[in-house]
Order: structure tokens, then C-alpha cells, then sequence
């Protein structure tokens, strides 16, 4: 169905959260990170309600090295969540072996039995002063995580994306973030070593 | 001053790269009224009119927007509105009037669920027969349909193009889907970008007739204030553009108008095949839905089963010989639009019974899944 999943891999991707907590930005830079900085194809599809801010609201991105065509996210490969209704909403549609990412603080993650990455990105972003950008915080979890963007890719996007004068403190979040995910992976890895009783 | 045509490579959604390919295409005038989800094309060419020395203005209503249009390219100026469907409806008595006084014009519907207000934010393709006799009367409009943010740049140079080279109105029929889809788009460098303008009024500018047809059907214009004695009106007129209430001059004025049209199908009329050479079964489809079907042929083809796509890129005028070559030797031919089979319609008057013709039709708020042209392609082999 998706085309050249044969040949080439291709990552759906659905970032799901409140309007006004910059949910489209976010997919914005995840799609224009992976299009013009990693020379991927990629397309953004953002939906929403009628109401400004906080209705529900979404971003679908989807990645691939081959051209897209139907650019709507079937079965998300990586769900992220910044909303309990957003969660509630797609988590039944995220792949057996998809990746989910949430913000600890405003999403549980209610029946989900495998394991998940959490980060509290709005409390992060709330201590940094600016509650707003923990959309880039949330970008730079990401970023570590999956991997889906590369770290150079993901920076440059955010420094061009966002308003002039607050670039300094979007890539203080973005690292913030980014460097939650690193240690994470590494505090995950180093249990599941320990627990096969592996000598490091 | 800043360049209008931004070279470089972007990541911007349909709505924006058609913004700029305006730009590009020497727009200088955009009036209009914001409409969800066409907002964006005016927020943006709202910021960057005034960086290239050009105007914007935002209407008290979408009548007074095509209204202002009419008025600006009268002047002179290139110039484009864009709306969705309420807003689409709302000005369809000025489409008629610019297709009557032959003023160039583009408009651009980003078309959503309708009837009515609908689903403001979710895509369709209902407007498609709207766009081809919304205004009373016989005349015809050239409307093309883009499938991706890339296209729709090119597309509404091309538009404005075929606009001032027929002095009629083109409509963008686009979508929410792709209005709203952010993409890689490459705006090339400026002298890559092949413009048109009208042609223009010359000679004595007291004997001059501003409806008396040149060599490919369409009378060279002359531009209000430059001192040519003109009269204008939606009355049906002859070459001096004066009313004269007969049927003979009804008869001259509709050959005229039409003629252009129907005359020049070779240059207006683009289309694109994919997988056709040795196909059985033939999708057509246009705009956002021709994604879903280019994924629904692999998928076929895959199975073994030889589908391939003919996409309208100009919907109206209604590529007819194509479609009768294709009715020749496919076996059948599917139908595939976010509407109830508006297209459809008119593939079947084309098709004449003489293969089976399917419709994958859809109410509106959303694009058509892959699964459903495979199931109606399988149904059909």
C-alpha cells in the first residue's frame, strides 16, 4: 500500500496536542528538518477544529526516500502526545512496534502495557520561564529518540522557524529536551544490560 | 523592494507556494475576503504585495473582492482573489461579467466541504461543475486543479498566463488538502519563469473597436486611462464594445467568447499519464485525489493487474478526445473525486456507453483512501 515500503523504509508520524501549544510548529519542523536538511521526502498534513485555541489538533508527518503520495498518516510508526484527548484519540492506531512519546504531566498513558517515553516538557518549559516552547523541548525528545531527524537537520529548522530574538532560548529547549532523551536511552540501556547481568 | 520570485527550496504548504507563484507570475493586486482554508493565500500575499511594490486589499465581502480584481486588471495589473466554496458562490455574477468584458483574471478556490458552510476545515472537490456554469449564461473559463504544493506554484503562473493570453477568467480549483499540505517546493530562478501578457491596444485611439478579435480569436486590450475610447459593459456588445440588443450581435459575441476557447484546446489543455501504455483499467482523476490513485495503481500493478491514471491538470475546458481515445481501448474507466460525481458525469457523456464507467465517489471532508479505488479496480477487471 505505501509505496516503495519494499525498498525503502517510511515513518508516519502523528503529533497530537491542544491548539496554541504549537503542535503544527512542531510538525513543521520535524517535516522541513527531514525535506530540506536530511534531503528526505516528507509532507505535513495539519487538522484542526473551528476554535483558535484549545480544540483538538494534530500534525501528520510522514518521512520517506521516495516520493509521497497519499499524505495521510494510516498506522503512525511514532505517536507523540502532548494531550490526553490526543492520546486517547490515536493510541489504538499507533503500529504493535510503534515508538510513543508523551508528556508525562498532561497524558497518561492509561492501558498502554509496552514500554513508552515520557519527558515533562511543559514543566521544563514552564521552570525556563516560557511555557510556549515546550513544542521544541518535545522536538528535541524526539529528535534523541527516534532518530528520525538528524540533530544538525533539527537545529538549523528550529533556529529558522522560530519568531527573531528567540532563538537563543528555543535551542536551549530543543537541547534540553534532546539531552533528556539521550540520557534516558542511556538509563535504559544500562538497566537492560544489568538485568541480562552483562559485564561492562 | 525585496525579489518577488524567491528562488531557493522551501517547505511551505499549497496555500503559500500559490502565493508565490502569483508573485512570480507578476501579480501585483490581490483583493479579497478571508475564508477558511483559503486565509492563508491572502495572510501571505497580504506580507509580501507591498515588499514588491504591489497592493492588497481586504474587501468587505467576496463580491467586492473578484469586483476589485476585475477593477485593478482593467488598469492593468495582474491580479488574483481566492475564496472557498460560500465565499466561490458569492461570486459567481463577476465571473460571468469578466468572461462577458474579457478582463483577465485568476481565482483561486482552496474548495471544502459543502453545501453551505459545511465542514470549514476539511477538504473536497465539490465545486467542480460551479466552477464550469456557476454564472448564468453560456460562456466558458479555463480551471485547472493542482496536485501537490509544487504544482499549484507553477499553476498559477500558469493561470495567469493563459488568463491574459485568452483575456479570460482561470480558476485554481485546489483543496483544503492540498491548500493545507506542507511540502518541498522549488521556486526556480526568475529567468526560468516564462511570463505572458496581454495583448495590447495599439494604433489610433480614436478608431480603435477593444472587441474586434486578433489572430487566435482574442482582442487586444486597452488599459483604462491610457487614453483609448472604450466602453465597457456586460450587455451583450459589438467590437466597439457599444450594447446592441440584437441576436446577430448575441451570435458574434458568444462565437467570439467561445471560439477562444474552443479554438486554442491544443495550447490550453494539459494532462499526465502514469502506467497508461498498456493499461486495461483507467483511473481519472485530478488534484488531491490523483495521490490516492498513484498509490492504488502501484498497488494494483503489484497484484498483476494493469491499472494505470490519466490526471487532469486542466479540468475545464473537459479534455473530451483524450477521454474518448482512453474509452477505445481500456476496459474500463473509474471515476475518482470528493464529490458525488461531478467529473464523472461528464467522463460518462464522453465514454458513451462504450465501456463500463465506475464512480469512487465521496461526500467531502476527507481524501479517499487507496483501499477503495483497489476495491472498485479489482471490481472491474
Amino acid at each position: 500500500m505505501d509505496e516503495g515500503s519494499v525498498i525503502t523504509k517510511k515513518k508516519e508520524i502523528t503529533i497530537t496536542g491542544f491548539g496554541g501549544q504549537g503542535i503544527v510548529l512542531a510538525g513543521i519542523i520535524v517535516g522541513k528538518a527531514a525535506a530540506l536538511g536530511d534531503n528526505k521526502q516528507s509532507t505535513l498534513i495539519q487538522s484542526y477544529g473551528p476554535e483558535a485555541r484549545g480544540g483538538y489538533c494534530s500534525a501528520e508527518v510522514i518521512i520517506s526516500e521516495n516520493v509521497i503520495f497519499y499524505p495521510y498518516v494510516r498506522q503512525p510508526d511514532i505517536l507523540i502526545c502532548m494531550s490526553q484527548g490526543g492520546y486517547d484519540k490515536f493510541i489504538d492506531q499507533l503500529k504493535d512496534d510503534g515508538i510513543l512519546l508523551i508528556d508525562q504531566d498532561l497524558v497518561q498513558a492509561k492501558g498502554y502495557s509496552k514500554e513508552y517515553y515520557a519527558i515533562p516538557s511543559t514543566r521544563i518549559a514552564e521552570e525556563m520561564g516560557r511555557k510556549m516552547i515546550a513544542n521544541i523541548i518535545m522536538v528535541g525528545f524526539f529528535t534523541a529518540i527516534t532518530g528520525e531527524i538528524s540533530m544538525d537537520a533539527a537545529q538549523n529548522t528550529v533556529l529558522e522557524s522560530v519568531p527573531k530574538g528567540t532563538e537563543a532560548m528555543n535551542i536551549e529547549a530543543f537541547t534540553k529536551g534532546y539531552d533528556y532523551g539521550t540520557a534516558l536511552l542511556k538509563g535504559r540501556k544500562k538497566k537492560a544490560l544489568g538485568k541480562r547481568g552483562v559485564q561492562i | 523592494m525585496k525579489p518577488a520570485v524567491l528562488s531557493g527550496v522551501h517547505f511551505i504548504t499549497g496555500d503559500v507556494a500559490c502565493a508565490e507563484g502569483a508573485l512570480a507570475a507578476g501579480c501585483r493586486f490581490f483583493g479579497a475576503y478571508p475564508i477558511t482554508p483559503a486565509t492563508e493565500i491572502a495572510e501571505h500575499i497580504a506580507g509580501r504585495l507591498p515588499e514588491v511594490g504591489g497592493t492588497f486589499i481586504q474587501m468587505e465581502d467576496e463580491i467586492a473582492a473578484i469586483a476589485s480584481i476585475l477593477g485593478a486588471s482593467s488598469a492593468g495589473v495582474k491580479s488574483m482573489t481566492a475564496t472557498s466554496g460560500p465565499g466561490f458562490s458569492l461570486m459567481m455574477e463577476n465571473i460571468g461579467l469578466a468572461a462577458c468584458t474579457e478582463i483577465p483574471c485568476v481565482i483561486v478556490d482552496v474548495q471544502r466541504a459543502g453545501p453551505s458552510t459545511g465542514l470549514p476545515t476539511q477538504g473536497a472537490q465539490g465545486d467542480m461543475m460551479q466552477a464550469r456554469w456557476g454564472s448564468h449564461g453560456d460562456y466558458k473559463i479555463i480551471a485547472l486543479s493542482p496536485i501537490s504544493p509544487q504544482e499549484i506554484f507553477y499553476q498559477t503562473i500558469l493561470a495567469f498566463n493563459l488568463s491574459e493570453t485568452y483575456r479570460v477568467p482561470v480558476l485554481i480549483m485546489t483543496d483544503e488538502i492540498i491548500g493545507h499540505l506542507s511540502e518541498r517546493v522549488v521556486i526556480p530562478d526568475e529567468s526560468e519563469i516564462k511570463l505572458v501578457s496581454r495583448p495590447r491596444a495599439k494604433g489610433r485611439k480614436d478608431r480603435f473597436l477593444p472587441f474586434e478579435p486578433g489572430p487566435n480569436g482574442v482582442a487586444p486590450m486597452a488599459i483604462a486611462g491610457e487614453g483609448y475610447n472604450i466602453h465597457v459593459t456586460g450587455l451583450t456588445h459589438n467590437e466597439k464594445g457599444y450594447p446592441d440588443m440584437t441576436v446577430e450581435c448575441q451570435k458574434q459575441m458568444m462565437a467570439r467568447l467561445t471560439g477562444k476557447i474552443q479554438n486554442n484546446l491544443d495550447d490550453i489543455i494539459k494532462t499526465e499519464g502514469y502506467m497508461l501504455d498498456d493499461a486495461e483499467i483507467i483511473i481519472i482523476s485530478y488534484g488531491v485525489s490523483a495521490r490516492t490513485c498513484h498509490t492504488a495503481v502501484d498497488e494494483a500493478r503489484s497484484q498483476g493487474i494493469k491499472a494505470g491514471l490519466f490526471r487532469l491538470i486542466t479540468v475545464w475546458p473537459f479534455p473530451e478526445d483524450q477521454i474518448c481515445r482512453l474509452a477505445e481501448r481500456a476496459k474500463a474507466l473509474i471515476t475518482v473525486e470528493i464529490n458525488l460525481g461531478q467529473i464523472h458525469l461528464e467522463v460518462e457523456r464522453c465514454v458513451k456507453d462504450k465501456v463500463p464507467t465506475y464512480l469512487v465517489g465521496h461526500v467531502g471532508g476527507t481524501i479517499i483512501t487507496p483501499e477503495r479505488v483497489i476495491e472498485t479496480i479489482k471490481e472491474a477487471t
